[in-house]
């Protein structure tokens, strides 16, 4: 079975090729780029998807070598996300599916992330730490279902990266940049908010801020806010850990891609004698491969899409997972 | 670290273990992921709030262990020797289910009324024995009275029964709250600011 997988739930319109062996095809992609100084635009976004979608889907296609009449099932990203986005996605999987005679199933979107993550690191039951633009949540697998242990009370770490670099002036996305900048810095104290498996970034985007006005290096500001923001989420990651007597750990989401965050989560496994594994840079953002990999299993394990539309606020624990 | 006796167990943050008396001792451990300015500071001020709202916990009426001595990152405590509640609550009879979520809804709303918030309430920090409920771990407990923080504290244990006691969720809350409001007498704002609280972070996308 070979199925085609369309993500789009914010920034990225993708499209994968996954055959039910687990070979990764294809996985095309392009990105909405807000302008310097914005945030995403929902429906900015949504007209790129749709000026995008026609070039990633040949681009898909080429690259896997194959035909659209050779695909067997066509999976969409049905959220959660931004609906704008999300409707073009669905439109245009509805589309192909109709074209080509082939069933349809919604996926949700961080199931995707996670499963992809299991498939290209081999990761079997870990605790899932996932980092991006819009989301951070601790998950782990219990009973029949992945469950959120821990998450963030107000804005994203990407989101909160984001907009702290928006605010002092470095481009979009923020969080390389912080990251390049943050080689150079040392330590200035910023508050250090964990609520037992949740926590909060505003405060502490806030008083970064606050430090750059006063006048502090840019550099030593970059530096405390990822060694801070860091050390919570590695904590969080640790205290679901201990709570759910786990051993593995998943890094997923566009943050994976930092390098100081993976080699805390690192370290942390290693002191408690557990496996660290994080999604290839490939699939760790937002991908087609995903949904068209989670397609396989949601298919494959009986499940059906009922209804065709959005589902904006989709949550990872509304969804039976049988193939675990 | 000095370590002469039986390890009992190992948190998030500490290791646990009975010295030579009997005596439960909490180690916070050094955490190497953790750069040395943000780590020592945690760990020193974490295991002085840890003491001293044990302490204060135990007297104003819930059940603690009790605190011997504290060092910069180790507290000697009373070894309470039963069961971690997130072990038995999923098994135990339906009756018994709701008499302990209830007690710790009071539990919790005498902490709240003496302007305590635990900060890290699941059932791994509750343990059982002959049928009475401990709170352990108040590392990341504070001094507060205001709405947000109790609502919070709330939301988290909310978060560990939907996550671990999934089956028995709207049992466990519905007796939780109950006892809640035997023993905190601002329970109705607390509660309702618990679903504002549950609408930002979870759903939003951004
Ligand atoms: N090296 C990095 N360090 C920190 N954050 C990063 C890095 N690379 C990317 N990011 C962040 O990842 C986010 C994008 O991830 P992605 O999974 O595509 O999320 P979303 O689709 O939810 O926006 C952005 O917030 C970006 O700043
Ligand atoms: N006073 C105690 N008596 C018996 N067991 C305890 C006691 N304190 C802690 N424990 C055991 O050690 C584990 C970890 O302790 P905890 O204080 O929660 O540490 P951490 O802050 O690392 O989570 C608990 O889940 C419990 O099993
Ligand atoms: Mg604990």
């Amino acid at each position: 079975m070979i199925c085609l997988g369309i993500e789009s739930t914010a920034h990225t319109f993708g499209i994968g090729i996954v055959s039910d062996k687990g070979e990764i095809l294809a996985n095309a992609r392009d990105t909405y780029k807000p302008k310097l100084g914005f945030g995403i635009i929902p429906q900015e976004a949504k007209q790129h998807h749709e000026m995008v979608k026609e070039d990633v889907l040949q681009r898909a296609l080429s690259e896997a070598g194959i035909r659209l009449d050779e695909i067997d099932l066509i999976s969409f990203s049905q959220g959660p996300g931004l609906p704008p986005c999300l409707w073009t996605g669905l439109e245009f999987a509805k589309k192909l599916s109709k074209e080509n005679k082939k069933p349809l199933i919604g996926v949700n979107h961080p199931i995707g992330h996670i499963e992809i993550g299991r498939l290209t690191t081999g990761a079997r039951d870990p605790v899932i730490l996932y980092v991006s633009g819009g989301n951070t949540q601790v998950i782990a697998f219990a009973s029949g279902r992945y469950r959120v242990f821990g998450e963030t009370e107000d804005m994203a770490i990407g989101n909160a990266l984001d907009t702290f670099a928006r605010r002092v002036g470095l481009p979009h996305p923020g969080g390389p940049e912080i990251e390049r900048l943050a080689k150079r810095g040392k330590y200035i104290k910023l508050p250090y908010v964990v609520k037992g498996m949740d926590l909060s970034f505003s405060g502490i985007i806030t008083a970064a801020e606050k430090l750059f006005k006063s006048g502090e290096k840019l550099e030593d500001i970059c530096f405390s806010l990822q060694e801070t923001c860091f050390s919570m989420l590695t904590e969080i990651t640790e205290r679901a850990m201990a709570h759910t007597g786990k051993d593995e750990v998943l890094l997923a989401g566009g943050v994976a891609a930092n390098k100081r965050l993976t080699e805390m989560l690192n370290t942390m496994c290693k002191d408690r004698e557990a496996k660290f594994y994080s999604v290839p840079m490939e699939y760790s953002g937002d991908n087609g491969a995903m949904i068209a990999w989670a397609g396989i299993l949601a298919y494959k394990s009986g499940q059906r899409t009922k209804e065709f539309k959005p589902l904006s606020r989709w949550r990872i624990d509304e969804v039976d997972i049988k193939w675990m | 670290m000095d370590v002469t006796g039986k390890i009992i167990g190992r948190g998030a943050e500490a290791i646990l273990y009975l010295n030579d008396n009997g005596v439960l001792v909490k180690n916070r451990i050094k955490k190497n992921y953790r750069i040395e300015e943000i780590d020592t500071i945690l760990r020193r001020l974490r295991t002085r709030h840890e003491a001293r709202i044990l302490t204060r916990a135990k007297r104003v009426g819930v059940n603690t262990p009790s605190v011997i001595d504290v060092r910069e990152y180790e507290i000697f405590m009373e070894f309470i020797d039963g069961k971690l509640l997130k072990e038995v609550l999923n098994s135990t009879n339906s009756s018994k289910r709701r008499e302990f979520a209830r007690e710790i809804g009071k539990m919790i709303g005498k902490l709240h009324s003496a302007g305590i918030i635990h900060g890290d309430l699941t059932t791994s920090n509750m343990i059982l024995k002959d049928d009475k409920i401990y709170f352990i771990d108040f590392g990341l407990a504070l001094h507060s009275t205001s709405v947000e923080d109790r609502a919070v504290d709330l939301y988290l244990l909310h978060q560990a029964y939907q996550s671990t006691h999934f089956r028995y969720v709207k049992e466990l809350w519905r007796n939780t709250e109950k006892g809640y409001m035997e023993t905190f007498k601002d329970w109705d704002v607390v509660l309702k600011r618990i679903e504002q609280i549950s609408k930002r972070g979870r759903y939003a996308k951004r």
